[in-house]
């Protein structure tokens, strides 16, 4: 028990998906210019993402290794993610229709999140378990949502703050997602591996 | 020729449309890898640009998204193992971020919004010009930080062109203590963060100057 707090713990602030691991970059920067949105993708990119690494571990399990295809590992994983997204849509939209609504657009932007189909592979990589993999891809999702719920608030700030005309918007935030970054390597040695 | 200034420089996708930023980051820590991945990327940009652009006239467009997303699969994959035959210290350096470059959004983008709606010659054009603006801001971004963060450039440049490229290494001797925070995750995003900026600045001129024409003009 204690092992899997460490796992959760471990990925949601030690090895943090987007400011040490470099993974859903795109989404951090892009629909972090308002609260509301990045909350939305952060609750829809969780969904997916713990759904996505069971998924693909029982592809990989029980498909890929037993008929020795492990090198269409990548075409077999984006496929399922894909996959994963639309049913997701689909179910979403049949069960809860305000809950499509919050959620409706992001989902298709999740398939070419690098973190769904990187924590897959890194799944993979690590030769996680059952348990390990989804707790793997549930924490890499939490670690995710906070930080771009986090980050989305400083940019609502920044907005009011007066920057240097060159550093006005992008550069401005990736100056501050560095600083996230920094901030985020003290919690380093926290939990061992 | 407009199609290769926009790859370039005005529509650069490393630097104006922020797409692939995953890469971008995370494999600049040396030169070497910087050049590896963004010569991988601008393979695969070159490979699915022309599929995409050939197969323009019969696919049907309620699937053309999942064929695109398959056809990238299929040729990173391939990379992929190629990279695994011949390259194999690359490969292992670059680790998960071979085969992340079929999540790369870049080239999903220039498949949708270019390769689509354009002959096979021009598809090719903007996938050698966006592939190759892609590449520069990983050498440009890879060399910055390997030369702060450890004093060296172009280190294991062997795993790329043979034995005999060791040579080619520069370091800047034991006595550089080496900047840490370069070779860090933070430093990644300082890094772009600032070449963002340059980037904006040298344009600066450009735009000031256009402004009064056109009232000029009016």
């Amino acid at each position: 028990m204690a092992d899997y707090a460490l796992i959760l713990l471990g990925t949601v602030l030690v090895n943090n998906l987007v400011l040490t691991q470099f993974l859903g970059l795109c989404p951090f920067m892009g629909v972090s210019r308002k609260l509301e949105t990045a909350v939305g993708m952060g609750l829809a990119t969780t969904f997916v993402l713990t759904l996505a690494s069971l998924a693909s571990f029982l592809m990989h399990t029980f498909v890929l290794v037993p008929l020795e295809l492990e090198y269409l590992r990548t075409v077999a994983f984006i496929v399922i993610i894909a996959a994963l997204v639309q049913f997701t849509e689909m179910f979403v939209r049949k069960i809860s229709p305000m809950l499509h609504n919050v959620l409706g657009i992001f989902l298709p932007l999740i398939t070419t999140n690098c973190a769904v189909l990187g924590v897959a592979l890194l799944n993979v990589q690590r030769a996680h378990g059952f348990t390990e993999s989804v707790l793997h891809g549930f924490g890499a999702a939490l670690g995710f949502t906070l930080v771009l719920v986090a980050f989305a608030a400083i940019r609502e700030r920044l907005l009011l703050a007066d920057v240097p005309g060159p550093f006005k918007g992008n550069p401005i935030a990736l100056l501050t997602a560095g600083l996230m970054s920094l901030a985020f390597m003290g919690f380093s040695g926290l939990v061992q591996g | 020729m407009s199609v290769c200034s926009a790859g370039l420089w005005r529509n650069n996708p490393g630097l104006v449309q922020l797409l692939g930023l995953c890469p971008l980051l995370a494999v600049t820590s040396t030169l070497i890898n910087g050049l590896a991945l963004g010569l991988a990327t601008l393979l695969t940009l070159l490979v699915s640009n022309t599929l995409v652009s050939v197969s323009r006239g019969w696919l049907r467009p309620e699937v053309r998204i999942a064929v695109y997303v398959l056809i990238i699969a299929c040729a990173v994959s391939a990379i992929e193992l190629a990279m695994n035959a011949w390259f194999h210290g690359l490969y292992t350096a670059l680790g998960i971020f071979v085969p992340l470059i079929v999540t790369n959004c870049t080239i999903l983008a220039r498949a949708e919004t270019f390769a689509s709606r354009q002959p096979v010659g021009w598809a090719m054009v903007d996938a050698l010009a966006m592939g190759t603006g892609f590449t520069g801001v990983l050498i440009v971004l890879g060399g910055l930080r390997e030369l702060l963060g450890q004093g060296t450039w172009l280190a294991g440049a062997a795993l790329m062109f043979g034995p005999h490229a060791d040579a080619w290494t520069f370091s800047a001797g034991d006595a550089y203590p080496g900047f840490l925070l370069a070779a860090l995750p933070p430093g990644a995003f300082f890094a772009l963060g600032l070449l963002l900026a340059a980037k904006n600045w040298i344009d600066r001129p450009v735009a000031a100057q256009a402004a009064p024409a056109l009232t000029a003009d009016s």
